[in-house]
Formats: C-alpha cells, structure tokens, sequence
C-alpha cells in the first residue's frame, strides 16, 4: 500500500481502473447509449478545464463552447484534409485530436492575456460576448467554415483487429472517453503539483500570491491556457461524436450547460467536474423521455421537451449557489466527514466560499461611491 | 454621405436602448454589486407578458404598460426570491446565480410560447422618412429615443428630487449609516432592482418590434451590447451608462453599416476588450479605485 502513498502510481491505477471500466461499459451498452456516452466524454473533457480555472484559478469563463469550437474545427478541417489525400492510420484522428488541443490551447493564451487584467463580472462579461462572437466568425468566412452548416468530420472506421460488429458508436465512446480519461488524469496530477498549488494561492489571495513570488497575470495565463487545451479535446472529440463541427452545437447554451455542470458537481473538484457532466448530459435525457411519455399534444410535448432540461439545470444553478455552494461534492465530503483533501486548508469545510468571504468580509474601496 | 447620416440615426436608436438596459445594469450594480447577467432574460418575459396581455384586451398600450408593470414586478422578486444576501455573496456566486436565472427564465418562457421566432408589432411605423434619397428615421425611432430619455429623465428626479431618491442614494452610498439613520436598506435595494426591471422591460418593448422577433433568446445579443455600454460609460455612474449605450450603438451601427451586419457580435468584443485593456474604469469615472 506504501506504493498509493505517490500521487502519480495512485492516479495511474485510476486512470487503469476507468480504462477497464469504459470497455466493460461499451461493450455492454447499446449502440444509441454509447452515442449518449461519446458526448457525456466531450462534456467531462471541457468540465473538467473549465472547474480547474474557475473552481481552482477564480476566474469565470461563460463561453467554454468557443474555445472548443475552436477545437471542433481544427479537428474538422484536418480530417477533411486527411480525408480527401486518403491518408489512413491509427495514428490520424490523435494526430487531428491534439492538434486542435494545441491550437486552443494557444487561442486561449490570447484570451487569458485579456482575462489576467479583468476580475468577476467584467471577464464574465467579455466571456460572454467572445462565446456569442465566435461561432458568428463561421457565417462571416462561409468559405472555410461552411457557415451554419458547418464541416463535417470525416474519420476512419474502428480497426478491423476489434472484430467486424464493432459499432461506429462504440468507437466514438471509446474516442471520447479515453480523451477524457486523459485529461482528468493529466488534471489531476497538475492540480496535486506546484502548478496547481500556485493556481490556488492566486485564487485565495492575489497580493499574498504576489508577495510570494508569483506572478499573478503569468499563473492566470497559465490556467487559462490549461483549461483551453482540455476545452479545445473535449471540442475536438465533441465534433467526432457529432461527425460534424457547426456554430449550432457550439453555441451559448452549451456554455451554459458546462458552467451547470462544474458548478452543480462542486466548483473546483474534478470528481465535481464528472458529476456535474453526468446530471447535466443524463437529467436531459431522463426529463426528455419523461415528457414524451406524457403523452402531450405535439405541441407542448415539443416546448416541454426542448426546454424542461434547461429549466431544471437553470433552478438548480439558483439553488446550489443559495444552498450547497460546494455542489454534490461539498455535499459528498460533509457526509463524508473529511476535510477538503488540500492539506492547507484542512478544516474550512467551503475552501472557495470562504476564501473569497474573506475576501469581501471588509468593505469594499469604493463602496458605490459617486 | 447619406449612409452615413442614416447610420448615425439608426445608431441613436438602437444607442438609446443599448442606453437604457445599461442604465437598468447600473442601477443594481451601484446598490449591491451584482452585475444583473439575467436582465436580459427579465427584459424578454416581460415582453411575453406584454403579447399575452395585447391578444387578451386587443390594445397595444396596456400590453405595453403590462410589460412595465412587469418588468418591476419581477425586478423585486427577482431581488427577494435569489438576491437577498448578494451583499455577502463571493462575485462568483452572484454572477452563476444570474445565469442561472438567465437559463431559468429562457426555458420557462420557452416552454410557455415554444422557441420561434414570433412577430411582434412596434407602437408605430418604421418606415424611414426620408429627404431625397437619404433616409434618415422612422416615426419608431422617435419614438424609442423620446421614451428612453423621458423615462431617465423621470429615474434622475427620482434619484436627486425626491426623499426617497435621497435614501436610495444614502443607502448606496454608506449601507450601515444609512441604516443607523433609520433608512430602511432592504426596501430600497429592492426598489433599485423593481426600477432597474422596470427599465428593462422597455428597453425589450423598443428593440423586439426592430427585427428582432420575439424568442426566449431574443436579448442575448442585446444584453451584451447594453453590458458593453455600461463598460464603456464605467458601471458606477448611470450618466455614465446613457451616453456609453448611445457610443455602443454608434459604434455598431457604423461597423454593421460599412462592415456587414454579422460582424455586429465580434465588433461588440472588440470594442468591450478595447475599453477594459485601455480604461478599466470607463471613460466617465473620474479618480477612482480601480475594481475591474
């Protein structure tokens, strides 16, 4: 046991465990919820970024479904390329896949230089428009990006070597949520290492971080840069469960959904992050069977089924953030028992909450002053 | 030349509303440091509510004077039901409780009216008068510009004429002092959020008959413009937000006008990232203590 002492032998074993358990689970799923699953991968993929820079870094994002746009398209394009040479291979769709990662990855660069100099409501804010601007680029430049139609994403059949029935859905599964296997565990060890110890203290306390050291605006660039490279794979793999990239299934409300997710999972925690995914891709589906076997007129049965998930994610948002600010895993710990596994702030059950009460506790300068 | 004088009114329309959802923003913003991003979605119900009330009695006015009525309605329960304690709320839990709103409001309404793209009718016409060849604007546009400045016309003797504007601005200025001076806060502060709807609720009955439509998401956009107005003005001062949304529309309507129309999101950004890089503050705050 001495051995799962080391976080890296622990979150290998993790990442072997989740492994086994995605083949155990496609293969004994049907084809229609293996399609269910390559989304739920691309939402746990972008989660997870997005809880890292706003869970763990403080800064808000409200248009994640931009930078993975920028993902999905890369991806898209690069396939086609490939498609039309008729390059084939395994190594072709991670080929396509990173580079979309590393594409946004240096996308949101750009973006956090902009974001390192705004705070709360300003960046969510100029978040917002940059997730309201970006798809609209695509009906601007109908040439590359073939407008709201968008690209399709061509890729090679699963390898002959995993049988003759294996499912188009199933590889999307696998595509999917090995992806996101990948970057929770790359995640994890960032958020167990100094990296992530130096995202933290800049949330906590920006001029303690300053006075230590740091460079706030470097460690802002830094998450933000992170949390686009796992934006920019869960677009990318978002895009190969769709075979299609278009402005439409990038558009503000899947932001929307991703903020939904960190925030009800627990802002900040990984494990949030994947809980959050599952309630928001399955609590839809759950309520859109519901409603269709109310038995409605077409009618209302279509305007309940279209918006009944949004409104429930909607009141929950409210509702955590009124009552269980640490979402399901704040409510998981305190049952628990255990402290916030940070050994620095063992003993504050709301780490985040209550860091930035602190924060606000004394008044603020300017105090709506004219 | 001639496009140019009708892009400058056709920007002091759209600036006018931009003008006034900045100015609701503002208002909240001052009092209790909550950037409103449900406004927006508020703006939109009380349109619907004016479309109901105008099929139910056949008149365009009540309809109208229904989504006011609305809007400031919902402006205070919005305040008491999710805004309460914003005050000792981190800004993070305010802005995800906005948006939470904003997901809230948009699919109830879509569930009530489905997601298309209703048509709804403007107070008057909106075909542009013209001197020669020049269009220049339309009875409508006269109509949104004089109604935004009487209505902020009416929130300024409000705010610096009347008692209670007085303890509207006491209870901004210093919260605790106010209070000790027997200014009920609490009251006010849901006040200042029943005006701020009240505000939006226009700004929605100006801009939806001016080829927008009517859909759950019709204010998005326009939500971002107004956001964009009160950056510009700076988010404290509501002179401030007017002559920042009325900058906004100018500005957009030059870039849509001489661009193309799609690149009004982007243009937006732009100019939203160009005033917060350039003056965080605004460029009508004086010496202030920075808080972007």
């Amino acid at each position: 046991m001495a051995l799962l002492r080391s976080t890296l032998v622990r979150h290998l074993v993790l990442l072997a465990l989740g492994a086994l358990a995605l083949v155990l689970l496609t293969g004994s799923l049907s084809t229609f919820h293996n399609y269910e699953l390559a989304g739920l991968g691309a939402y746990v993929c972008t989660a997870a970024g997005l809880t890292v820079l706003t869970g763990l870094n403080g800064q808000i994002s409200l248009g994640h479904a931009a930078l993975m746009a920028i993902g999905g398209y890369t991806v898209a394009l690069l396939q086609i390329r490939f498609s039309d040479r008729a390059i084939t291979g395994l190594w072709v769709l991670p080929l396509s896949l990173l580079a979309g990662a590393a594409v946004t990855g240096v996308a949101a660069a750009v973006v956090g230089v902009a974001a390192a100099r705004l705070r709360g409501p300003y960046l969510a804010g100029v978040t917002l428009a940059l997730g309201v601007a970006l798809p609209a680029l695509t009906s601007r430049f109908t040439s590359v990006f073939k407008g709201d139609q968008g690209l399709s994403v061509p890729f090679d059949p699963p390898p002959a070597s995993l049988g003759a029935n294996f499912a188009v859905e199933r590889w999307q599964a696998w595509i999917s949520l090995g992806a996101a296997l990948i970057v929770l565990f790359f995640l994890a060890n960032l958020n167990r290492s100094a990296i992530g110890r130096h995202f933290r203290a800049v949330r906590d306390d920006e001029v303690a971080a300053q006075l230590s050291g740091l460079s706030v605006p470097r460690v802002q660039i830094l998450a933000f840069t992170v949390s686009g490279v796992a934006a920019g794979l869960g677009g990318g793999v978002f895009a190969v469960s769709l075979q299609t990239a278009s402005p439409g299934s990038f558009d503000l409300t899947l932001s929307l959904a991703l903020l939904s997710a960190v925030v009800i999972g627990g802002l900040g925690s990984l494990a949030g992050a994947v809980w959050g995914s599952i309630i928001v891709v399955y609590l839809g589906i759950v309520l859109r069977g519901f409603v269709d076997d109310l038995g409605l007129s077409a009618a209302s049965a279509q305007k309940l089924h279209d918006n009944l998930p949004n409104a429930a994610f909607g009141l929950l948002l409210v509702l955590v953030m009124l009552i269980l600010p640490g979402g399901i895993q704040g409510l998981l710990r305190r049952l628990a028992g255990v402290a916030p596994v940070d050994r620095l702030r063992r003993g504050r059950p709301e780490p985040f909450a209550a860091a930035i009460a602190q924060h606000s506790s004394s008044p603020p300068p300017s105090g709506g002053q004219q | 030349m001639s496009r140019f004088i009708f892009l400058t009114f056709n920007g002091l329309s759209f600036g006018a509303v931009y003008a006034a959802l900045a100015l609701a923003l503002v208002l909240i913003w001052r009092t209790t440091r909550v950037l409103n991003f449900a406004q927006g979605a508020m703006a939109v119900a009380t349109a619907y509510v004016a479309l109901s009330v105008s099929d139910w009695t056949g008149s365009y006015w009540i309809g109208f004077g229904a989504a006011l009525a609305a809007g400031f309605v919902l402006g205070a329960v919005v305040e008491r039901v999710a805004f309460r304690g914003a005050d000792r709320m981190p800004p993070l839990n305010t802005i995800v409780i906005g948006v939470g709103l904003l997901i809230l409001i948009e699919a109830v309404m879509g569930m009530l009216y489905g997601s298309a793209n209703r048509g709804f009718p403007a107070a008057y016409s909106t075909r542009a008068y013209s001197v020669g060849s020049t269009a220049l604007f339309s009875k409508q546009d006269v109509f949104t510009v004089g109604s935004v400045l009487v209505l902020m016309l009416v929130i300024a003797v409000l705010l610096t004429r009347t008692p209670q504007g007085l303890r509207m601005r006491a209870a901004a200025f210093a919260p605790e002092v106010a209070r000790l001076l027997g200014v009920r806060v609490g009251r006010l502060l849901t006040l200042g959020w029943a005006l701020s709807g009240l505000v939006g609720a226009l700004a929605a009955m100006l801009v939806i008959p001016t080829g927008l439509g009517l859909f759950p998401q019709a204010m998005d956009g326009v939500f971002i413009l107004g956001f964009t107005g009160a950056v510009v003005g700076g988010l404290e001062s509501p002179v401030g937000a007017v002559v920042g949304g009325v900058l906004t529309g100018l500005a957009l309507s030059y870039a849509s006008g001489y661009i193309g129309s799609d690149i009004t999101p982007l243009a937006a950004l732009v100019l939203l990232v160009v005033v917060l890089l350039l003056r965080p503050t605004g460029l009508f705050s004086g010496s202030q203590v920075r808080r972007v």
